[in-house]
């Protein structure tokens, strides 16, 4: 067992875990932060991606204890007094969405390509960089209207 | 039209949770005090079982109970059913081997239940079940579809002799053989439609919990069909009588047909919640729901056609072997014969069809329903072959699509496999996909590409399926269990708001916001008032579920029925108020107003009065809550023309999609934004089948595809946006004038592709999924 501290969505946590505990079970069992997901085994999909340090992570493949003092952002963390991030609402103007299952994931990894990528970043950067995210529903069309709108709206 | 009514792409009610995180899936739920659930599964394809020691797995720390099959069957918990029966040509019902929920004795696949082990954590679960000692005595595994049924094979089930499930002929042989004997040309080709996994990014999962006090079962499961669930594993399965066992879907991560089937872990974890007296837990991971989900398609075909001199169809004959995996499935014997067969007339009028499917057991998970379930592997089949046919007669696939489609003038439009097709315009959608592709101008594209030594190729399907599933007497007649209405329920509170019970259910469709819109359309109360449920049979009376798009075109009606209802009941109560004959009330947009008068009263106003009945019509009930149930009157026929662009790379093999159109014909468009999702999906969905996803056994049954780095799915770079529209044509047999629109991309798709890819070539045919490798080695044979 050991102690792991970190910020997650801004707010100071401690839990006491099983060496063996994965930052995306820290999330989901110990703190109830069910919207980042699990839907693979081998690090492919991407519905458990969550920002550390500002940088996009599969949270299915650290360590609970490798983020430890870091600052964690979960798809909770976004919308802000109840105002959706420009991004969540680009998802939701754009019908980016069906079942939700891989949205998280989505979202989170989308504000990533913007930050590198920049505001205007064009339909294939788009398409090449949601390699890591798997969704079933969409068919990425919209998904990929969505990252463009949010990128477009995130940079005023 | 209302604001936010039929037509209008409104935003969805659905989005706001999902999209902050509080989506509430099956995994998501945390009962106080619940157990981990893993289940023990086989190792081999084929294996007797003789002996399972559990001694040192039950020391383990933290384990609370472990039970194999013995233990269920001491408490009558039954095996596992499958809903529907095919007869087969010697008259006898199709063969059905039983299905334990945990293993008896033998085990038929690699993932076959062996044992469950309970425990307080999962990584205890794990870990005990890691100490589980299984003897097995392996057997020789059968896996090849097309030689499962020959000679010499390995028999799996005793009740199965030669591994057949069922040998089903449909239509008359010797008419067809006549015809083919004394056609102008027969063109012919042999293919396999290639076998997928379903892959909703949600993996399977249960919680069940019991409750001592009241003896209820409550399973949360990740389900597509709530009641379907209960009444099974009630009628069936004895797990607890259907008053006393509750079972919800909450949000569920997409289905596409693998979450309709009522499946062994959600049996055995219904059951040990009470034989543990805790709440159990199960999720499956991404390999498990590889191993065990049920799987789709997997055909092995010969297609023939025969024509006169002009390429008109005269008769087709078609041969298939179908994989039923190892045990069957709760559809599984329905998809490669009601929902195959039936459909291969496509959209043309070809006079005489004779079809022959052999359906096999083999050493591999079991296959159902999977987005199309059926249709795509007839629609694959047939458009497959009608470019086989223009390239035998000289003439372009469109000519020869023209030439064969059945006229607008001929609907309604009797097949003669069965489906009396309602309505459609298949030169209308076709004329139009042609504009949206350039088709035109394509020759000038493959030549400019040619000058940088690639190879452009274009390629159509026009599809046509029958979903809305289904008329329940018709589904009676051809052996299946259930009926196929829907229900719903529309309460008003006395505040006005309302509420919609539908026994379908919603796992990625947007049922939230697209029922809300019928019910604001046909009430006039505002949208942000209609709130709609499903999911749970504690809420909802009863429902079918959702799957063969059918949720619109089946439960869209009972709601818009129950509206009626609401209207002609408001009718009466308003005549009351207003002091006038019933006869004069008329309703619209919401009020309630005596003809040719300006006396109004709101539907809101008239239910406040239902439920504070002081003034009130004599003798009629207070309340202002129906419900209604819909039986369809025909399946649904969507149908449209799909036309896909790619660009092969003849060095590497490589194909991209340059380019994707289809024009569909769903009806009235209720949501114009959902429906284009649906499209979307469905389309990525084929496109995956067609250049990427192929599941995959070798020869002794091991699973060489049970992970996202072996299995392909289609990634956003894989896929262009697609250019959609459509050719919509007024369904008579629906009262809505709508059409299922879930599984068309997924349909139409497939042959699309490999007809571009097979025009790029120059090669007669190329089995799905068309890799690189398997590309390259065709552009090599040229
Ligand atoms: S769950 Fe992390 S990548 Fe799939
Ligand atoms: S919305 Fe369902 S997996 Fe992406």
């Amino acid at each position: 067992m050991l102690t792991v501290k970190m910020s997650v969505n801004g707010k100071p946590v401690s839990a006491e875990l099983e060496d063996r505990t994965l930052l995306v079970q820290l999330l989901r069992e110990n703190l109830r932060l069910t919207g980042t997901h699990i839907g693979c085994d081998t690090s492919q999909c991407g519905a458990c991606v969550v920002h550390v340090n500002g940088v996009s992570v599969k949270s299915c493949t650290l360590l609970a204890v490798q983020a430890d003092g870091a600052e964690v952002t979960t798809i909770e963390g976004l919308a802000k007094n109840g105002v959706l991030h420009p991004m969540q609402q680009a998802f939701m103007d754009n019908h980016g969405l069906q079942c939700g299952f891989c949205t998280p994931g989505m979202v989170m990894s989308a504000l990533d390509i913007v930050k590198r990528n920049g505001s205007a970043v064009d339909e294939a950067t788009v398409r090449k960089e949601l390699e890591g995210n798997i969704c079933r529903c969409t068919g990425y069309h919209n998904i990929v209207k969505s990252v463009q709108a949010g990128a477009k709206s995130m940079g005023g | 039209m209302a604001e936010n009514g039929v037509g209008a792409s409104v935003r969805r009610k659905e989005d706001n949770r999902f999209l902050i995180g509080k989506g509430n899936y099956t995994d998501d739920i945390t009962i106080a005090g619940q157990t981990h659930a893993v289940f023990l599964r086989s190792p081999h394809a084929h294996a007797t079982i003789n002996s399972i020691d559990t001694i040192a797995a039950s020391a383990a720390p933290g384990v609370v109970a472990i039970f194999t099959g013995d233990d269920l069957a001491a408490d009558g918990i039954g095996p596992l059913i499958c809903g529907v029966t095919v007869t087969s040509d010697d008259g006898q019902p199709h063969r059905a081997p039983v299905h334990p929920a945990l293993a008896q004795g033998k085990v038929n696949y690699v993932g076959d239940h062996v044992a469950v082990v309970i425990a307080e954590s999962l990584s205890q679960a794990k870990d005990a079940a890691e100490l589980v000692e299984v003897d097995y005595g392996v057997l020789p595994a059968v896996t090849n579809t097309a030689t499962a049924a020959d000679e010499g094979q390995t028999q799996i089930h005793e009740v199965a002799p030669g591994n057949l499930c069922f040998n089903w002929p449909f239509g008359d042989k010797a008419a067809v053989e006549e015809v083919f004997t004394a056609a102008h040309k027969v063109s012919s080709l042999e293919l396999i439609n290639n076998r997928m996994v379903t892959n909703p990014m949600e993996p399977r999962a249960a919680i069940a919990d019991y409750n001592a006090g009241t003896e209820e079962i409550t399973l949360h499961l990740t389900t597509q069909n709530p009641h379907v669930h209960r009444l099974v594993l009630s009628a069936f399965n004895q797990l607890a009588p259907e008053h006393k066992l509750r079972v919800v879907g909450p949000d569920v991560g997409g289905g596409f047909g693998a979450k309709i089937f009522i499946y062994a872990e959600e049996l055995v974890v219904g059951w040990a919640c009470r034989k543990v007296n805790r709440p159990v837990k199960w999720t499956a991971d991404r390999t498990e729901a590889f191993l065990s989900d049920a799987h789709g398609r997997d055909h092995v075909s010969t297609a023939e056609m025969a024509m006169d001199e002009n390429g008109k169809f005269l008769a087709l004959r078609v041969m298939t072997r179908a994989n039923l995996g190892a045990y069957l499935s709760t559809f599984g014997t329905m998809v490669p014969s009601y929902l195959y067969a039936f459909l291969l007339a496509g959209q043309y009028s070809t006079p005489l069809i004779y079809s022959e499917v052999k359906a096999v057991f083999t050493n591999t998970a079991p296959v159902d329903a999977s987005r199309g379930a059926g249709r795509p592997e007839a629609t694959f089949l047939l458009e497959r072959l009608v470019d086989v046919c223009a390239a035998d007669m000289g003439l372009d696939p469109v000519e020869i699509r023209r030439r064969n489609f059945i006229p607008v003038e001929a609907f309604p439009y009797q097949t003669p496999v069965v489906q009396c097709y309602d309505s459609g315009d298949y030169h209308a959608a076709l004329d139009k996909a042609l504009v949206l592709a350039n088709y035109g101008s394509f020759a000038a594209r493959a030549e400019e590409a040619k000058s940088r030594g690639k190879r452009r190729g274009i390629g159509l399907s026009s599809y046509v399926e029958a979903c809305g599933i289904a008329p329940s007497a018709a589904v009676g007649q051809l052996g299946g269990g259930v009926g196929l209405w829907e229900s719903a329920q529309v309460r008003f509170n006395p505040t006005g708001n309302v509420q919609v019970f539908t026994g379908t259910h919603s796992h990625g469709q947007g049922h939230e916001t697209t029922f809300a819109q019928l019910v604001t359309e046909q009430l006039g109360v505002p949208f942000g008032n209609i709130e709609v449920i499903h999911g749970d049979t504690a809420k909802t009376q009863f429902g079918m579920g959702t799957y063969g798009s059918r949720s619109l075109a089946v439960g869209g009606v009972a709601i818009s029925k129950a509206c009626e209802k609401l209207i002609a009941k408001g009718k009466k109560i308003a005549a009351h108020a207003l002091e006038a004959a019933e006869g004069d009330i008329e309703f619209a947009d919401g009020n309630f107003t005596v003809a040719g008068t300006d006396k109004a009263m709101s539907i809101e106003a008239v239910a406040f009065n239902a439920y504070v009945p002081h003034s009130y019509p004599e003798g009629l009930e207070p309340g202002f809550d129906e419900n209604a149930f819909f039986d369809p009157l025909n399946f649904s026929f969507p149908a449209g023309t799909h036309i896909c662009e790619v660009e092969v790379d003849p060095d590497t093999g490589e194909v991209e999609i340059i380019k994707y159109s289809a024009v569909d014909d769903f009806g009235k468009l209720i949501n114009p934004m959902i429906v284009a999702g649906q499209v979307h999906g469905g389309i990525a969905h084929g496109v995956g089948q067609a250049l990427l996803e192929g599941c995959r056994y070798d020869s002794e049954g091991q699973l060489i595809t049970a992970s996202y780095m072996d299995y392909a799915m289609p990634r956003a770079d894989n896929l262009p946006s697609f250019d959609i529209d459509y050719a919509p044509t007024d369904p008579p047999d629906n009262p809505l004038g709508v059409k299922g629109c879930g599984e068309a991309g997924a349909i139409g798709a497939p042959p699309a592709v490999i007809n571009a890819i097979v025009n790029a070539l120059g090669v007669k045919h190329i089995d799905m999924p068309a890799t690189p490798e398997t590309v390259w080695r065709a552009a090599q044979s040229v």
